[in-house]
C-alpha cells in the first residue's frame, strides 16, 4: 500500500498538467490575469457579431411562437446545419486555446486529448442517434421517462442536467471574464454581465432556432479562422510536414520529446475513467442531446452526427497544425514572451499569439473575437437546456403531471432563462478568484454517471424499471460528485488538504460502474406490479425506436 | 386498430426482427472496432509509450504516433460515413417496407 501511494505523488505531478482541454483554459487563466491594452479591432469584430446574431435573433423569434418551434426549431434543422451546430457546441474556446495550447506544450499529447473528446461521436451515432430522434420530442428525458414512471425519472434527470448546465456554465463564464482581460483589455466583471445578458437575450426572444444559427455562425467563423492559420503555418514551411516537425524538434525545449506519448497517461486507470468521461458523458450533455430534436426524422439525425465527426475531427487536425506553427512562429519570437521568457498572457494565449503572427493585427482581432463569440454561443445552448429541463421536466411533469398550457409553460421557461442568466452572472462574479479546474471534468463526469447510463439503458434493457433507473441513476450523481470534492483537483487543489482521499482525477469509471450495477440490481429486484407493466411496454417503445413510426416530424406552417 | 396492435403486429413481423438483428449487428461491430482502436491507442500509450514514440525512419522525426492518432481521427470519420450511408439507404428502405406491410 506504501508503494502505491508513492506512485500516485507521481501522478498528481502530471494530473496537475494534464486535463480536460475546457481544464487547461481555467488553470492557466487562474487567479491573477494580466489586463492588456484596448484592442479596438477585436471589439469592432465582436460587434458586428453580436449586431449579426441579435438581428437573427429578432428574425427567429417571429418563428418560434409555439412550444415545438421554440425548443426544437419546429424540427426544421437538416442535419449538415445541425452537424455544424453540434461541432459549434462542441469546439469551445477552452478546446480552441486549450488543445493548441496543450500541442505547443508537449506535443503529441495535445492530439491524445482531442482524440478522446472525437470518439464519443461514432458511439453516439451506432447506438444512440436514431432511437433518441425516433422517440424524442424535445429533450431526452422524454425518452428515458418513456415507459417508465414520468414524476420520479424527469425530476432525477432534470436535477443531473442542471448540475451539468450549472458547472459548465459557471467554467464558460469565468473563462469568458478571464479572456476578455487578455483579449480586449476589458474588466472581468463586464465581460461577464455582458455574456449573461447576451445569452438571456438569444434565447428568450430567439429560443432554439436563434441558440442553432448563432452556433453555425460561429462555428464557420471559428473553422474559417483556423484553417486560415494551419495553412499560413504549412505556408511557412512550403507545405512540407516532415518540415514542421523537424523545425519544432529542433527549436522546441523538450526536442525529441514532443513527438512522443509525455505524462499525460501515467496509468491505466486514470487513462480508461478518462477515456470513459469524455466518451459517455458526450453521449449525456443535455445540451448536445437536445440538438436531436431540432431535425426532421432519424435519417437527418444520422447525418447530423456524420458532419459533426468530421467537422470536430476536422477542427483538431487544425489545432495539432496550429500548435506546432506556434512552436516555430511564437515560441522563438521574443515579442511574444515576457522577460522570464515564458509566453505572454500564459500558455493558452499560444494559438491566439500565432494568430498575430501569420495575419497581423487585423487577424488577431478576429480570432480574439472569435474566441469570445465562441464562449456566447456554447453558453446560450446551455441556458436552452437548463430552461428546458426546469420548464418541461420540473413544472410540465413533476409539478403539473402533465397538464399544463402552452402559455404557462412557456412564461416558466422564459422566466428560468432570466434566472438561470442572472444565477450565471452571479456565479461567475463570485467565483472568480476560485480555481474552477474541476468543473467541467465534473459536468462530464455526471453527464456519463447519470444521463448516460438511464438513458442507455431505457433504450436497450427491457427490463428495466423506475425503481431501478432512479436509485441507479442517483447512485451515479451522488459517487460522481462526492468522488469529485475528494480527489486531488478539489480535496487539494481547492479546499488546500495535504493529500486527497481519493487519488484518481476523474471519477467517471467508479460511479459509471455504480450507475450500472445499481440501475441493473434494483430493476431486476422490482417484482411489483407497476414494474412488470413497464416491462410489457418495451416491445412498443422497441418498434418505434427502430422504425420511427409514432415519432414527432417537423411542423409545418 | 389501436397503436399498440400496429405495433405487435410489426414486432411480430419476421422481416422486422430480421432488420433489427442485421442492424444491431453492424452497429455493435462498428461500435467494437471504435472501442477497441482507441482503448487500443490509450493502452499502447499507458503500458508502452516508447513504442508510438518510435521513429517510422531512423533519420525523420515522425514518429507511429503521429500516423496514428491522426489515423483515429480520420477512422471516426469513415467508420460514421459507412453507417450513415447504410442505415440511410439499406435500412430505411426495409423500415419502410415493413411500415407498408403493417398498413402504415
Amino acid at each position: 500500500m506504501k508503494g502505491f501511494s508513492f506512485s500516485w505523488r507521481a501522478l498528481f505531478g502530471a494530473a496537475l498538467i494534464s486535463a480536460v482541454p475546457a481544464m487547461v483554459l481555467a488553470d492557466s487563466v487562474n487567479g491573477e490575469v494580466h489586463k492588456q491594452p484596448t484592442n479596438y479591432i477585436a471589439i469592432g469584430m465582436f460587434l458586428a457579431f453580436i449586431i449579426l446574431t441579435l438581428g437573427i435573433t429578432k428574425w427567429a423569434s417571429a418563428r418560434s411562437a409555439s412550444t415545438k418551434d421554440y425548443y426544437t426549431a419546429g424540427g426544421k434543422i437538416t442535419g449538415f446545419q445541425n452537424g455544424l451546430a453540434i461541432a459549434g457546441d462542441y469546439m469551445s474556446a477552452a478546446s480552441f486555446l486549450g488543445i493548441s495550447a496543450q500541442v505547443f506544450t508537449s506535443g503529441f499529447d495535445g492530439l491524445i486529448y482531442s482524440i478522446g473528446f472525437l470518439v464519443g461521436w461514432p458511439i453516439i451515432l451506432f447506438l444512440m442517434a436514431e432511437r433518441l430522434r425516433n422517440l424524442g420530442k424535445f429533450t431526452f428525458s422524454d425518452v428515458a421517462s418513456y415507459r417508465l414512471g414520468q414524476k420520479p425519472i424527469r425530476f432525477l434527470s432534470a436535477l443531473s442536467s442542471l448540475t451539468v448546465v450549472a458547472f459548465y456554465l459557471i467554467a464558460q463564464m469565468v473563462g469568458a471574464g478571464k479572456l476578455i482581460q487578455l483579449l480586449f483589455g476589458l474588466d472581468y466583471l463586464i465581460a461577464v454581465v455582458l455574456v449573461g445578458v447576451l445569452m438571456v437575450l438569444y434565447v428568450l426572444f430567439g429560443g432554439m432556432l436563434a441558440t442553432t444559427w448563432v452556433q453555425i455562425i460561429k462555428a464557420v467563423l471559428l473553422l474559417s479562422g483556423a484553417t486560415f492559420m494551419a495553412v499560413m503555418v504549412l505556408k511557412s514551411v512550403n507545405f512540407d510536414f516532415s518540415a514542421l516537425f523537424e523545425k519544432a524538434v529542433e527549436v522546441h525545449p523538450k526536442g525529441d520529446a514532443i513527438m512522443a506519448p509525455g505524462v499525460l497517461i501515467s496509468d491505466p486507470i486514470s487513462a480508461i475513467s478518462l477515456g470513459l468521461a469524455l466518451m459517455f458523458g458526450t453521449a449525456g450533455l443535455p445540451h448536445i442531446l437536445m440538438r436531436f430534436f431540432t431535425v426532421g426524422d432519424a435519417k437527418e439525425a444520422r447525418k447530423s452526427v456524420f458532419y459533426a465527426t468530421g467537422f470536430i475531427g476536422y477542427f483538431y487536425i487544425l489545432t495539432f497544425v496550429i500548435g506546432f506553427g506556434a512552436i516555430l512562429l511564437v515560441g522563438t519570437n521574443p515579442a511574444f514572451k515576457d522577460a522570464a521568457g515564458e509566453l505572454l498572457g500564459g500558455s493558452n494565449m499560444a494559438a491566439v499569439h500565432l494568430a498575430k503572427a501569420v495575419g497581423g493585427d487585423f487577424f488577431l482581432g478576429f480570432i480574439s473575437a472569435v474566441a469570445f463569440a465562441t464562449i456566447l454561443a456554447v453558453v446560450a445552448g446551455l441556458a436552452l437546456a437548463g430552461a428546458s429541463a426546469v420548464a418541461l421536466d420540473l413544472y410540465t411533469h413533476v409539478l403539473r403531471g402533465g397538464n399544463v398550457n402552452e402559455k404557462a409553460q412557456m412564461a416558466v421557461s422564459k422566466g428560468a432563462v432570466i434566472a438561470l442568466g442572472i444565477v450565471a452572472i452571479v456565479l461567475g462574479i463570485v467565483f472568480e478568484k476560485q480555481n474552477i479546474a474541476f468543473m467541467v471534468g465534473l459536468a462530464f463526469s455526471v453527464a456519463a454517471a447519470t444521463n448516460f447510463p438511464i438513458l442507455f439503458l431505457s433504450m436497450y434493457w427491457s427490463k428495466l424499471t423506475t425503481r431501478g433507473a432512479v436509485i441507479g441513476g442517483a447512485m451515479g450523481l451522488i459517487t460522481a460528485l462526492t468522488l469529485t470534492v475528494l480527489s486531488p483537483t478539489v480535496w487539494v487543489d481547492v479546499l488546500h488538504h495535504p493529500a486527497a482521499i481519493f487519488p484518481y482525477k476523474y471519477p467517471a469509471l467508479f460511479a459509471m460502474i455504480a450507475a450500472f450495477v445499481g440501475i441493473w440490481l434494483f430493476s431486476v429486484t422490482d417484482t411489483s406490479a407497476k414494474a412488470r407493466a413497464e416491462r410489457e411496454k418495451f416491445f412498443a417503445q422497441f418498434v418505434r425506436s427502430q422504425t420511427g413510426l409514432g415519432a414527432s416530424g417537423a411542423v409545418d406552417h | 386498430m389501436s397503436s399498440d396492435e400496429v405495433y405487435r403486429r410489426i414486432y411480430d413481423n419476421p422481416r422486422f426482427q430480421a432488420l433489427v438483428k442485421k442492424r444491431g449487428r453492424f452497429a455493435w461491430t462498428l461500435s467494437a472496432i471504435m472501442l477497441l482502436a482507441y482503448y487500443g491507442f490509450v493502452c499502447l500509450i499507458a503500458f508502452d509509450p516508447k513504442l508510438l514514440g518510435t521513429r517510422i525512419q531512423p533519420d525523420a522525426v515522425l514518429t507511429w504516433g503521429i500516423p496514428g492518432g491522426i489515423g483515429l481521427i480520420l477512422l471516426c470519420f469513415i467508420l460514421t460515413g459507412i453507417y450513415v450511408q447504410r442505415a440511410n439507404g439499406e435500412f430505411d428502405r426495409e423500415v419502410r417496407q415493413i411500415l407498408e406491410e403493417a398498413g402504415q
